[in-house]
Formats: C-alpha cells, structure tokens, sequence
C-alpha cells in the first residue's frame, strides 16, 4: 500500500535514510527538519501520515500536535521517540497521536501501524488497486477475484504488496525473506515458500500468478 | 515460586536517627525545677511572715501587760510598792498555755519577781523593749519598760521586764508553716500537669510541621511554607534548601534518562535503517549475511537500552510517586491493542477476555505500563509464528489478575527467581533477542504496587504468566 508520508525529524542523517528506505518500499515521503518546515508542508500539500518526533529543534513534538488538533487538523500522526518509552508513549497518546513508535523502528512495522492507523481511521484515502482480472484492497487486506472476496493474512499481504509493488520483476527468496521476516527471527529456507503457497491458493480462478524462476527466485505475473 | 502478595512495599523503609535525649523531658524537668524552686521560696516567705506576724501580736499584748504591770507601781509612805492587777495575767493567759515570768527592779536593785530573769541589752525608756533570751531552758519573749518614780524628791528608775514563753506563737507558727508546705507540694503538683501543656504548646510547631512534611507523598516537593515560630526558622530554612537541592537532583535524574535514551536511540536508528538499504540494495551473500547481523546488534542493543532505562524509570518512581487510581481494564485493552501491529507481523492472534466495566486498582500508571508491555512483549516474543497469545482479566476475591498464556517455549526447566535475576536469561531462548532485565521490571513494578507475578509451564507447552495487583 503506497502512502504519502510527512517525516518531521531533526537528525538529517536519520531523516535520509528513513526516506531512502520508505521510498525503496514505494511510498512517497516529504521531509521536515523543523516545525516550522512541517507547518508549510502541510499548508501545501495533504498526507496520509505524518511521522512526529517528539525533541525538534524549534519546538516539542506534542506540543504541535496539540495545536494541530486544536486547529481541527485530522491528520493520521505516528509519533516517533527515542525517549524513554512508557512516559513518552501516554504523552504522545494522551496529546492526540494515532500511535506511537520507538527509535530505531522496523520498516515493517512502521508500515503495519501505518495500516492499522488508516484502517482504524476508516480508510479514506482510495487505496483499491487493480492487476490482471482482480482487484486488491490493502487496507483491508481481501483481494477480489471473479468477484468473490478472500482475506489475506498478514504475511499473504506484504508478500502481495512487495510482488504487486513490481510486477514481472524477480524477487530472491532472501530478499522476500528480509522483509517478510524480522532480522531477530531465525528463518528456515523453505519458510517462504509456504507463504508463496499459501498465496497462490488465494489466487487461484485468477489470471495473476506467482512464478517459480528456478535458482533465482517468483515473479508475479498477470499475463 | 509466587511472589507474595503481601510483600512489604520498598516505600515502608525507615531511616533510624540518633537521639540525643528529648526537648520536651528537658523543658518538662526544667520547667518542675523552677517549679520546685519557687514553692520552697513561698513556702520559706510564708513562714517567716507568720513568724514575724505571731512575734508581732505576742509583742503586742506583752507590751500592753508590761505597760500595765509598770502602772502598778507605786510610791507609798513606807516605799515603793507593786500592785498587781489581775487583768495583767488574764491578758497574758489569753496567749495560750504559755508561762510568765516577772521581775521588777528599783534604782538598780531587784525589787520582786525572778531576779534572775535576762535583762535587755540597752536600757529601755518608758515604751517597751522587746528581746528574745533563754530561761530556765526555755525561749522567752520578753518586754522591758523603765518609769521614773519621784521618792522624796528624787526620781528613781523602776524597770518592769515581763517575760512569756513562746510555745503559743510556735503554734500559731507551726499552724501557717504546715499551710504553707501543703500550699508549696500542690503548686508543685499542680505545676506537673501545667510544664507537660506548656512543653507541648512550645513543642507543638516542631510536631507540626514534622506532620506536615512525613504526611506528604513522595512526589510532593513544594517547599515547607508554615508558619513556624522564628526559633524554627533556621530549621525550615534548612529543610526548604535540602527540598530545592533534591527537587534540582531529580529532575537532573530525570532528564538524564531522557537524553541518555534520545543519545543511544538517534544513531542507533540511523545504522538500523541504513543498514536495512544497504541489505536491500546488495547482491552478494557473504555482506548481506553481515549487514543481518548488524541489524540484528543494533536490535539487540536498542532494546538493552531501553530496558535498561526502563528499569532505571521505575526504580526511580518507585520511591517516589504516588499511587492513584489506575482502571486496570482500560489499559490493559490499550496495551494489547498497541501489540496487535507487532504481533500481526508474524500473525500471531492476540486474544483479550475481559469482564465489563472498570478494573480500579491503586498504582503508577506508567509502571503498571511497563509491567504489562514486558509480559505482553515476552509471550509474542517467545511465541512460535501463528500462534494464539490469551490474554485474560479477572476479578476476584479483591485482586485483579492479568493472566497471559502464550504457546512460546516455555520456562526451559528455570524458575521465577532464577529467570528474574538481572541480564539472566532462560537456557533455551539465544535465538531471540532479550536484554534479561523483562522479568525484573516486573517483578518491581508487582512488588512496588502491593501485587504479585509468577510464571508457570502450560499444560502442553508454554508459558502462563500471572500478574496480580489488589483492587481497589
């Protein structure tokens, strides 16, 4: 699911490599190192979330946030902290945020908060995509096939997503194994081609399909 | 294996002081020693009042008698001659029981009565001379008067010396003394009482404003702003300062957690994600196999730090912050809601069974927070990928218990205390990421909130983890 993020960060060596890796995973993402910055970029454009650091150097995070609330700004916030957990967390929660992330985060997890932020909120950005002869809604996760509905599971969907995300391209199973997987889990090798299995059943009636390269790796295919 | 319920909590410790004796028994045995003293003064004045006053009606009656007795002499043709009225007596038997001795001298030479009755130092003229003497063993008041008698054309001194014994007055005197004594023991009882509600009264403000700081909860550090008598001043000064230096010396505590924690996370974050685009860009096995297992250092040392700083945050809000009223139930749903993002990831169900209503229990929020995080976070973590995390709250018998059941590996043969130690982990758990300090986090969060924790094995496999506080 492609978002458009606003990144309100002061540490720009941070900031760079959160964008670089936000938009590998095909998001667009504008950045902020100030509030001041953050102001403008909302007066100028509109975004699916905006990703808060609590300590800017012109201003507390919560404190911004309370004023954009208080000015009627609905926006989805995920506030970041590399504070101490708990107190930060109630602060940020009790001022308004969606959710609340701790530094250093997981990509994939930012995304899955991201997702439940937005299905909580009611999904009002039109997320609906269509490939081949079915359409795919990632907010909710349910892939519609001959106009019948199948729920995707968790990793059914980010292996979706990655696939959709370049169709025809070739992915190894080390690199669906990276973002499928935290690097704190021990993986076994055929793990992801129960995932793969599992996805192409929930396929299945459908012109898309997952290829097996053999040595290299699947492609999605819609031909 | 299960902490008990009832455990001290830390905030019940006690300092022992040194005491060097007691104001107040000082000021009380002080103000009875003034007491004392000045009873012994009244009671000595009193009595030599009433001496001198039975002295001065004495004196007043023998100088009445001695002048009668001298009306009685009188010149006849054949000499001098003594007429002794009887009112003279019966005016000196209305003393008492007392004796009266009489002697009467004319020109110098013993004219009747006891001649060897003490004669007065000086020579008295015609008003009386009081004096006390010794006679025949005993204490005599005596009165002297000197009248001049003209015998055949010459006047002649004739002295009249009229002494009374003094047991009448030592009477009199023994009587008011014996007043006295019993005037001078109650004031001094009476004084007992009154020194204990003056020691009191002084005592009073120190008492007070002790009150007034040990009633305070630890969170409470407004200066002590009573008004105190200016001896204490000092005093309050003192502990006003010590107040202003602890309040600086906490919220240096607690900036440091924060800024330690912003100092190790920032960069942290940064290797973490580039490291992470590093993976996703390289091809070549041998660095990507290199660049997992940096991310996986930087996971580990992330999470390190901040259990560290958790453990940090509620060691210090332990001692320090007041409980309140926390609803048990509300959280707990928050806390497994923020979990479900996390546990989703590798689609783990988070199942929550809770009865309606509020869960009131007395705490710090942030620690029940934390306690419940590092339960929730340990049951997903150990959890094998789909599996089912139950998480349950009842309410019974005036004890709200979390119970967390989870189908993870299980204890590995260990128990609580072993596990709780800190950085000590299970036997059977190196391929996940831990610090080793979950356990003891809560642990001291269930002991500093009156509750308890225990861990158990499952019926086949897993974990049950037990966390209890007492409802409110």
């Amino acid at each position: 699911m492609q978002m458009r993020f606003l990144l309100v960060e002061d540490t720009a060596e941070l900031a760079r490599s959160v964008q670089d890796l936000l938009r590998l995973n095909g998001h667009a993402v504008d950045w902020a190192a100030t509030l001041a910055d953050a102001g403008d970029c909302l007066a100028a454009a509109s975004y699916d979330l905006i990703l808060l650091d609590i300590a800017l150097p012109d201003g507390d995070g919560r404190r911004f946030l309370q004023d954009l609330r208080r000015a009627g700004q609905d926006m989805p916030v995920i506030m970041m902290t590399a504070r101490s957990a708990v107190a930060d967390r109630v602060d940020a929660l009790d001022g308004g945020a969606d959710d609340y992330l701790t530094k250093p985060f997981d990509l994939a997890e930012l995304e899955a908060r991201a997702r439940a932020v937005l299905r909580r909120r009611g999904g009002a950005a039109q997320t609906v995509r269509g490939f081949a002869d079915l359409t795919f809604d990632p907010l909710t996760a349910t892939l519609t096939v001959a106009g019948e509905a199948r729920e995707l599971r968790n990793r059914e969907l980010r292996l979706f997503e990655i696939l959709l995300g370049a169709p025809e391209r070739i992915f190894s199973k080390d690199q669906l194994c990276d973002r499928l997987f935290s690097f704190a889990e021990t993986v076994t090798d055929n793990a992801i081609e129960v995932y793969v299995g599992r996805l192409r059943r929930k396929l299945e009636g459908s012109r898309a399909r997952i290829e097996t390269v053999r040595g290299l790796g699947y492609r999605l295919t819609g031909a | 294996m299960t902490l008990p319920a009832d455990a001290p909590p830390r905030r019940a410790r006690m300092v022992r002081v040194a005491l060097t004796g007691s104001l107040r028994r000082t000021l009380v045995l002080q103000l009875l020693a003034v007491a004392g003293i000045v009873a012994l003064v009244l009671f000595w004045a009193i009595r030599v009042t009433a001496d001198k006053a039975a002295e001065a009606a004495q004196d007043a009656v023998l100088g009445a008698a001695t002048q009668a007795l001298a009306d009685g002499i009188r010149v006849e043709e054949a000499g001098v001659d003594l007429d002794l009225a009887p009112i003279t007596f019966s005016m000196l038997s209305a003393m008492g029981e007392d004796r009266v001795f009489y002697r009467v001298d004319f020109n110098a030479l013993p004219m009747t009565g006891y001649a060897d009755l003490p004669p007065p130092g000086a020579a008295p003229g015609s008003a009386p001379l009081f004096y006390s003497a010794r006679y025949r063993g005993q204490d005599l008041r005596l009165a002297a008067v000197t009248r001049r008698l003209l015998v055949d054309g010459t006047s002649l001194p004739a002295r009249v010396i009229l002494g009374q014994t003094r047991l009448g007055q030592k009477a009199i005197a023994d009587s008011i003394a014996g007043r006295a004594a019993l005037l001078g023991v109650a004031f001094f009882v009476l004084a007992v009482p009154l020194s204990l509600l003056a020691a009191r009264a002084i005592l009073g403000p120190v008492g007070r404003v002790a009150d007034a700081v040990s009633r305070r909860g630890p969170h409470d550090l407004r200066l002590v702003n009573q008004s105190v008598p200016a001896e204490l001043g000092p005093l309050i000064g003192a502990l006003n300062g010590f107040i202003l230096r602890l309040r600086a010396a906490l919220s240096r505590t607690e900036t440091f957690i924060a800024e330690a924690a912003h100092h190790i996370r920032t960069p942290l974050s940064t290797v973490r994600s580039e490291a992470e685009i590093a993976l996703r860009q390289s091809q070549d096995e041998p660095t990507r196999a290199r660049l997992r297992s940096v991310i996986r250092s930087v996971e580990e040392s992330s999470r390190s730090a901040g259990q560290l700083l958790e453990h940090a945050l509620v060691l210090y809000r332990t001692d320090r912050v007041d409980r309140t009223e926390v609803d048990l139930a509300a959280l707990l749903a928050a806390q497994v809601e923020s979990f479900r993002p996390t546990a989703d990831l590798r689609e783990i169900t988070l199942r929550l069974t809770a009865p309606e209503g509020a869960a009131p229990v007395l705490g710090d929020r942030l620690m029940i927070e934390a306690a419940l995080r590092n339960i929730l976070d340990n049951a997903i973590k150990y959890s094998p990928d789909e599996a089912e995390v139950e998480v349950a709250l009842t309410l019974d018998r005036g004890q709200a218990q979390v119970r967390v059941s989870d189908r993870g590996r299980g204890l590995g043969g260990a128990d609580l205390p072993e596990l709780a130690q800190r950085f000590r982990r299970g036997g059977n758990v190196a391929d996940i990421v831990g610090s080793g300090l979950g356990l003891t986090i809560i642990l001291e969060v269930a002991e500093a909130s009156g509750g308890g924790f225990s861990l158990s094995s499952r019926d086949g496999g897993g974990t049950c983890a037990l966390f209890s506080l007492p409802l409110r």
